[in-house]
Order: C-alpha cells, then sequence, then structure tokens
C-alpha cells in the first residue's frame, strides 16, 4: 500500500464520562472511497468533527501525505484541503442558499467586492451538475431538509479538496439524489480525491466504496476491501449478534377508514390530492426529493394552510391550519427535520420526550420528575436511546439517537392517525428494525400510519400500499403485491400513469 | 409604520426569494414611509414644522444618534449588544474637551481622529473581554458602562468645560452648513455609506450577518467568529467616539453626564430601523432610519400638542410596534418560504 493520504492512528476522544472514541485508526487513500459504517453513536460524527477540526482529539495522531496535522480549528482543515458535510445541516437561515454555499470564498470582483451575480452563476452550475434545481436566491430559511443536503453537497464539491469526508449525505434523499451525487463522488474519486463516506444504507456503501470500515462502541473493529464483505457480515460486526428480520409488517386486514383526504391543494405545491388511509394499514408516500411529500403531510397536520381540499379523520372534517385540533382529533406528525421541527436542542432528553403529553403527566398544572423520567425512560428503552443520562441536553446525543428520541415523543401520545416524515433517517440497523416492528404493532392495534420515506427497501417492506407523488401531483396507489423498485421508480419519474 | 402591512406576504406565490428580499427592502421602506406620514401629518398641524431651518434642525439632532445606531447595528447583526456606546461617548467628548484645554491650537481634524481612536480603544476593551471570558456581551458592556463613565466622573469632578475653552472653529463645525446642509449630517452620511457598503460587499461583512444568523454553524465554517465580533466592538466603539467629538462640538459645554442614557435611545433606534435583536438580518440603513424617525418624532410630539409626558410612552409604543411588525412580517415570510416548492 502506498502512503495514505489521511491517516488516523490510536485516536480517542471523550466528552466528559463518555468515550466516544477509543484508539481509533482509519487510513484514506487518494482515489478511494472508504465507507464508515457502525450503529448510532458508535462515534462516526465524532471521527468526522476530528477530522474537521472542530475536536481535538485527547490521543492519537492525525496525518495528511505522511506529515502531522494539527487542526486547532475548521479554517485549518479546509486550508489542508479537507471538506466535510455534516451530519446535519449548518446553514444561515437568514442568508441565501448561494451565499450559503460560499459564505467566506465568495467569488469577488474589483476593490475586492463580493461578486453576487458570479457567485449565483456558481451555485447554480453545481445544482446542474448535481441535477436539482435549486433556487440559488432564495434564503436558506425553510428548505426541506433535503434540500439543505443538497445545499451541503454543493458547498463541498464546490471546495475541489482533497479529501471529502461525508457523514450521512443521503439520509433524507431518494433514489435519484443519491444516484447523481454518487455519480459526483465518483467523478471526484476518479480525480484522485479521497473520499469517506458514511451511511447506514448498505446498498449504498457497495454501491460507492472500495473499502468499508467498521466501528463498534468507538472502537475500530475492522477495515476490508468491499468486495470480500457480505452486507450480513457487516451488520454482524457492527451490532456484535446476529440481525434479523429487517422489515416485519404484519399483515392486517385493513379496518373502516381513519384518514381520508380528498382533493388536498396548495397552488404552485401540491394539486388535487386524494387517498384514504383505513385503520391498521400502513400507507408509503414516496417519490422525489421535492415532489411535495412532506409538504403534503405538512398541509394534513395543519402546520401550513391549504388553498382547496379536505381532511377527514374518523369521518369528520379537521379545520385547516390547525396544529392543536389536528392534535387533540389523535393525530401525530414525526417531522423530517429534527432539529428545527422536532426538538428542543438544549432541553433534556426526558424533557423533550414529554413535550407533547405534559398536560397529561401533570397532576393540577405541576410535572411530576417522577412520572416524567419513567415514561421517558419507558420509550427510550425501547427505542435503544444511547444517551449518558435521560437529563442530558438532546444536542449531545448522536443524530440517531436524537431522531429515537423524537419518535419516542410522538409514539408517547398514543395517537390514532400516525405521521411519520423519513422515520428512520439516520437510524442504524437494529434499531431500524425496531421501528418497524413498532410502526407494524401500532397499525396491529388500529392505528392508521402514513409513512413518508425516500428509502425504497422500506416503502416495499413495509407498506400495505404505496402511494406515489411526482411533481406535486398522486401518480399512483400501488397495492403491496404489485409494488416493487420499478413501479414505484417509474411513478416517482413520472413515466406511469395513474394507476 | 401602517403602511408596510400590507405589501409582502400577499404576494406570497410570486417566489420566496424575491418575496424575501422585499420584505427586506419593504422593511426600510417602510420606516421611511412612517417617516413621511409623521412629517405630512406634523406640517398640516403646523405649517412652520417644515421649514429650512426646522428641517437643518432635525437632521442635526438625528446626526449623533444616527452614527451611535450604525455602531450598534454591526454588533446586533452578529447578536450582539453594546450597552456601553453613552458612556464611551462621554468619556471622548470630555476628552476632546480637555484636549482642547490643553493643546488649544490642535487641527480639528487631528482631534476626529483622537476621538475616533479612542473609542476604538475602550471597543477593543469590549471585545477583548467578550473574546476572553466568554461572557455574554449584554454582561460585559454593562459593567464597561459603568466603569467607562466612573473614569468620565473621577477625570471630570467638579469641572466643567465651556464653549469658552475650545476654538471658534470647532465650534462652528457643530452648525455650519453646506449647501444647506449640517456638516455634521454629511459626517453621519458618510459614516452610513461605507460601514453599509463594508457589510454588503465585503466577505467580512457578510460573515458578520453569519454570525449572527447561526454562531454553531459559523464556527463549524471555519469563520473566525472571535476575531469578526472583536472588530465589531471596536467598529461601536471608534463611532461613538466619533460621535462624542461631534457632541462637543455641538454643545460646547461638556461635564460628566454628556451622553448618559443614550445607549437604550440607540438600541431603540436599531431595533424600529428594523435590525433583528437576534442577529442576522437588517441593516445600517434602517438603523439609521430608525434614529431619523426617532427624533423626529421627539421632534413633532410637542408640535403635535401632545403632553411630553407621554413621548416616552409613543416612543415606547413604537418600539412595541416595530417588534411586534418585525415578528409578524419573519413569521410570514419564514412560512411562505416553507410552504413554497423550493426547486425551480
Ligand atoms: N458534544 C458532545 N457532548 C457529549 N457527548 C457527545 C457529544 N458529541 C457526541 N457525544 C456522544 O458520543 C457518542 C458518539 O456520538 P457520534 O455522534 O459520534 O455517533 P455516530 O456514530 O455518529 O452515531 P449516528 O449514527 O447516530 O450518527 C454518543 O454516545 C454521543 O452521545
Ligand atoms: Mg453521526
Amino acid at each position: 500500500m502506498p502512503t495514505p493520504l489521511l491517516a488516523l492512528d490510536g485516536v480517542s476522544k471523550s466528552f466528559g464520562a463518555v468515550a466516544a472514541l477509543r484508539d481509533v485508526r482509519l487510513e484514506l487513500h487518494a482515489g478511494e472511497a472508504h465507507a464508515l459504517v457502525g450503529e448510532n453513536g458508535a462515534g462516526k460524527s465524532t471521527l468526522v468533527k476530528i477530522l474537521a477540526g472542530v475536536h481535538a482529539p485527547d490521543a492519537g495522531t492525525v496525518t495528511l501525505d505522511g506529515r502531522p496535522l494539527l487542526l486547532s480549528g475548521p479554517a485549518d482543515a479546509r486550508a489542508a484541503g479537507i471538506a466535510v458535510i455534516y451530519q446535519e445541516p449548518t446553514l444561515f437561515a437568514d442568508l441565501s442558499v448561494a451565499e450559503n454555499i460560499f459564505m467566506g470564498r465568495q467569488p469577488l470582483r474589483s476593490l475586492r467586492r463580493v461578486d453576487y451575480a458570479a457567485m449565483r452563476e456558481r451555485a447554480a452550475e453545481l445544482f446542474a451538475r448535481l441535477g436539482v434545481r435549486l433556487d440559488p436566491d432564495r434564503p436558506a430559511r425553510g428548505l426541506s431538509i433535503a434540500d439543505q443536503q443538497l445545499v451541503e453537497i454543493a458547498k463541498a464539491i464546490s471546495l475541489d479538496a482533497r479529501v471529502l469526508v461525508m457523514d450521512e449525505p443521503t439520509a433524507a434523499l431518494s433514489g435519484i439524489e443519491v444516484e447523481r451525487l454518487f455519480a459526483v463522488a465518483r467523478s471526484l474519486r476518479d480525480a484522485g480525491t479521497a473520499v469517506l463516506f458514511i451511511s447506514h444504507r448498505f446498498d449504498e456503501v457497495f454501491a460507492l466504496c472500495q473499502t468499508v470500515t467498521v466501528m463498534r462502541d468507538g472502537r475500530w473493529v475492522s477495515t476490508d476491501p468491499a468486495g470480500t464483505l457480505t452486507v450480513d457480515e457487516v451488520v454482524r460486526r457492527m451490532v456484535g449478534r446476529e440481525v434479523s428480520a429487517m422489515y416485519p409488517k404484519q399483515d392486517t386486514a385493513p379496518g373502516e377508514p381513519r384518514l381520508q383526504v380528498r382533493g388536498l391543494t396548495r397552488h404552485g405545491v401540491f394539486d388535487d390530492v386524494t387517498f384514504t388511509v383505513h385503520a391498521g394499514e400502513i400507507v408509503a408516500l414516496a417519490g422525489l426529493v421535492g415532489a411535495g411529500r412532506s409538504e403534503v403531510s405538512r398541509a394534513i397536520f395543519g402546520v401550513d394552510r391549504h388553498d382547496a381540499g379536505e381532511v377527514l379523520l374518523d369521518g369528520s372534517r379537521l379545520p385547516n391550519g390547525d396544529t392543536a385540533a389536528a392534535i387533540r382529533a389523535g393525530l401525530a406528525l414525526v417531522p423530517e427535520d429534527r432539529r428545527q421541527q422536532g426538538l428542543v436542542m438544549e432541553l433534556s432528553v426526558e424533557r423533550n420526550t414529554n413535550l407533547p403529553r405534559r398536560w397529561r403527566l401533570s397532576r393540577g398544572g405541576l410535572l411530576f420528575g417522577g412520572d416524567e423520567r419513567r415514561a421517558a425512560t419507558t420509550w427510550a428503552q425501547r427505542l435503544q436511546v444511547k444517551a449518558g443520562r435521560l437529563t442530558d441536553p438532546v444536542s449531545t446525543l448522536s443524530g440517531g439517537n436524537q431522531q429515537k428520541v423524537v419518535l419516542a415523543k410522538w409514539l408517547a401520545t398514543a395517537p390514532k392517525v400516525l405521521i411519520v416524515d423519513e422515520p428512520t433517517r439516520g437510524i442504524d440497523v437494529g434499531t431500524k428494525a425496531e421501528v418497524h416492528r413498532l410502526l407494524s404493532q401500532l397499525a396491529a392495534d388500529g392505528v392508521a400510519v402514513l409513512m413518508v420515506s425516500s428509502e425504497l427497501p422500506e416503502v416495499l417492506g413495509m407498506a400495505d400500499r404505496v402511494l406515489v407523488m411526482h411533481e406535486g401531483r398522486l401518480t399512483a396507489d400501488i397495492p403491496r403485491a404489485r409494488a416493487d423498485e420499478q413501479s414505484v421508480m417509474l411513478a416517482a419519474t413520472g413515466q406511469a400513469a395513474a394507476a | 409604520m401602517t403602511a408596510v402591512d400590507t405589501a409582502p406576504a400577499e404576494t406570497a406565490t410570486g417566489g420566496g426569494a424575491r418575496l424575501a428580499r422585499r420584505a427586506f427592502a419593504v422593511r426600510e421602506l417602510g420606516i421611511a414611509l412612517a417617516l413621511v406620514l409623521l412629517v405630512v401629518t406634523t406640517t398640516v398641524v403646523n405649517p412652520r414644522f417644515l421649514s429650512a431651518q426646522n428641517l437643518k434642525d432635525l437632521l442635526l439632532g438625528s446626526t449623533i444618534l444616527a452614527i451611535l445606531a450604525v455602531g450598534q447595528a454591526v454588533v446586533v447583526i452578529t447578536r450582539n449588544v453594546d450597552l456601553s456606546i453613552g458612556s464611551i461617548l462621554g468619556l471622548s467628548a470630555f476628552a476632546t474637551g480637555a484636549v482642547f484645554v490643553a493643546v488649544p491650537g490642535l487641527p480639528i481634524p487631528l482631534m476626529l481622529v483622537i476621538g475616533t481612536a479612542l473609542g476604538a480603544v475602550l471597543g477593543a476593551v469590549n471585545g477583548g473581554l467578550i473574546a476572553a471570558a466568554r461572557v455574554p456581551a449584554l454582561v460585559v458592556t454593562l459593567g464597561t458602562l459603568y466603569m467607562f463613565r466612573g473614569v468620565d466622573y473621577m477625570w471630570a469632578t467638579g469641572r466643567q468645560i465651556n464653549a469658552a475653552d475650545m476654538p471658534a472653529a470647532f465650534l462652528g463645525m457643530g452648525t455650519a452648513t453646506v449647501l444647506g446642509v449640517p456638516v455634521l449630517a454629511l459626517f453621519a452620511a458618510a459614516v452610513l455609506v461605507a460601514v453599509g457598503y463594508v457589510l454588503r460587499n465585503h466577505r467580512s461583512g457578510r460573515e458578520l450577518y453569519a454570525i449572527g444568523s447561526d454562531p454553531a454553524a459559523a464556527r463549524l465554517s471555519g469563520i473566525p467568529s472571535g476575531r469578526r465580533v472583536f472588530y465589531a466592538f471596536v467598529t461601536s466603539g471608534a463611532l461613538a467616539g466619533l460621535a462624542g467629538v461631534l457632541h462637543a462640538a455641538r454643545f460646547g459645554t461638556l461635564d460628566a453626564n454628556a451622553g448618559l442614557g443614550t445607549e437604550l435611545n440607540v438600541v431603540a433606534a436599531v431595533v424600529v430601523g428594523g435590525v433583528a435583536i437576534f442577529g442576522g438580518s437588517g441593516s445600517v440603513y434602517g438603523a439609521a432610519l430608525g434614529a431619523v424617525l426617532l427624533t423626529t418624532i421627539r421632534a413633532a410630539l410637542p408640535v403635535l400638542g401632545i403632553n411630553p409626558f407621554w413621548q416616552d410612552a409613543a416612543v415606547g409604543a413604537l418600539i412595541l410596534a416595530a417588534i411586534g411588525l418585525d415578528r409578524a412580517l419573519s413569521a410570514r415570510v419564514a412560512r411562505s418560504l416553507r410552504e413554497r416548492k423550493a426547486h425551480v
């Protein structure tokens, strides 16, 4: 083996009592895509942040081209040619998309003035390269999580870095966008960039990467050529045991209609969306990023208003744009953007879990610590939340564990209709199966579940019916028996008429 | 203030970017409209309100507040606040008098430089403390507010510097006009244009907005947040120092109380001018307009026959209205951005 471009050796990092990394090693080579896999909380993002100069390692060395690399901040890492896509998008809501991409490196014209026109143009070029048509001029505020990730990706590739580190960049993207991202990543790799790729989706790992490193509990487990590994083997090393039955949706006979959506329209976003979800049924809403799936689910829940149509729950009409009424009627929405819509980052895990249920937990308006802790513990255990203490702020949890807290929060409300938007975004294999088992259990108990998901295996494995959206319209309603990769993708890309 | 209300969100379908940009442009336009409305109403009641002399007085009266507001806006955009500017102004004003007493023949431009430099040093004290102690700016500048004022008191105990102690040319600058425009107002305009230019066109200016918009993300993007915030406070201090010299020129009589309590007026001007108190958005033009609006209100209320007792209440109501408007506006913009498709 030639000298690695970037190498970590014996790296350790602790946060207080939590040892996030213990004696970890990693070698990245020019022209190679390297996958890093591990359970939630295994320490992947911590390792990324060390490469990015955000955290300084407690012990161990980082070398670039065989020379020791001392990073005292993100600016150093960037100067050393390391571009990083963080797991959680870090955009400036008040600034335009183009400015977000080029912050600190804006193209200049005479007198060192920022050249806004050139900046816009280059942002548009980047998006064209990624095959997305985002408006470079709009503020980042209000972008969907997938679009935020696309902006982050554009930012990273615009750096022309020697090392490209991507921490779950695809977690909210659907097949087509992932393919485009991979095409760009491959071309960068072939041009000599070293790529570090983190994902909980194994098909992606094997599609892009030549080498796979497995981590468990902050420790390095193995590094092997991808060709010599199987998914089962990787999972066994990650989890330390066999994980079976990935998508155990039990068959239930659908009951009476629970959620009826009729002619739902929001001008310019989605149009005439009509469907029904029955008790005991899991209906998936599939489609490309930007097809309007999250927008529809938010309109149903009343976060956004709709211009026409109606939403019925158990036959009675929900008021337009009234979230409180929707919650009272028994609707719950697990949002896609956990940082902005799901969690109060500075509050503790247990407080977050109990936010929507506070009223029910309180006696005479007072919250009792004991009850709160018990309820939180139950859900946290079922979802295997890995946290130091339940009183720790949510912001210190790993990404996947934050997602589990969001899920716990809404599952605990015992809803009649549960809308989940990317329920397993960033959640590892073992827990993913647990989340799926839970959803299936809820359906068996008579809950109607509407699941927005960009992950095709999840859609195909979990759904009784697959609704597909394309550019704001429902283009297909495919029953489980006929749903397969091809039928869904055709409808998602608008190549199939309504079924 | 009412005029802005109807403009932006109705056009929600017309594209989020344009909408958002309009909302911000409209924000400044709204203040300008409110200003025009106020002047027109007052003039109808009392036509003399629009006399050249009165306009000149208004401009003159706004100048110092506007310069301070520009500096404060730079700080507020980074999600900080500088409460010490009133004390910096006081110290710089007294220093101006003292220097002229000691060196009567000192050239005026040199005095302007000295005052600005003194302010910059005091601003650097603020910035340095904030960076080193990692204490919120509110607390640090509250501390230096008293500290700087204390130094001022110690220096000025029992002393008063009068117009007679300062060169006539210097005092003349306080009331002089060029083509009918007060020289002091020209200073304010120059400051405004220069700072506005940097904020809009320079990377460092853009980074100030980034820092205020999301401090954590700014750190992850490798923006030297500490240094930028430090210089924001130096800027604010320097402008307060400059304002102190102008204060001396305009009022002539100086004691240790110059600029006492100004900081709250300045924060009010900035907020009324549409600079978000949580940072990340707004402009120095808005802040300067806010300063002019506040000054005009104070001048107009007596003309309109409103009991002076109500003046502060009116200013307070204006601040609340501005904040309420900001909230409503940004909620609507946020909502329409969220609801709108991002893909073009
Ligand atoms: N700033 C912090 N303070 C305290 N603990 C932290 C902090 N950052 C991470 N941790 C802890 O370090 C461990 C590793 O977290 P890390 O984010 O690296 O996991 P991960 O492998 O990226 O997981 P995921 O797949 O869920 O993203 C977790 O137990 C987490 O709670
Ligand atoms: Mg992570």
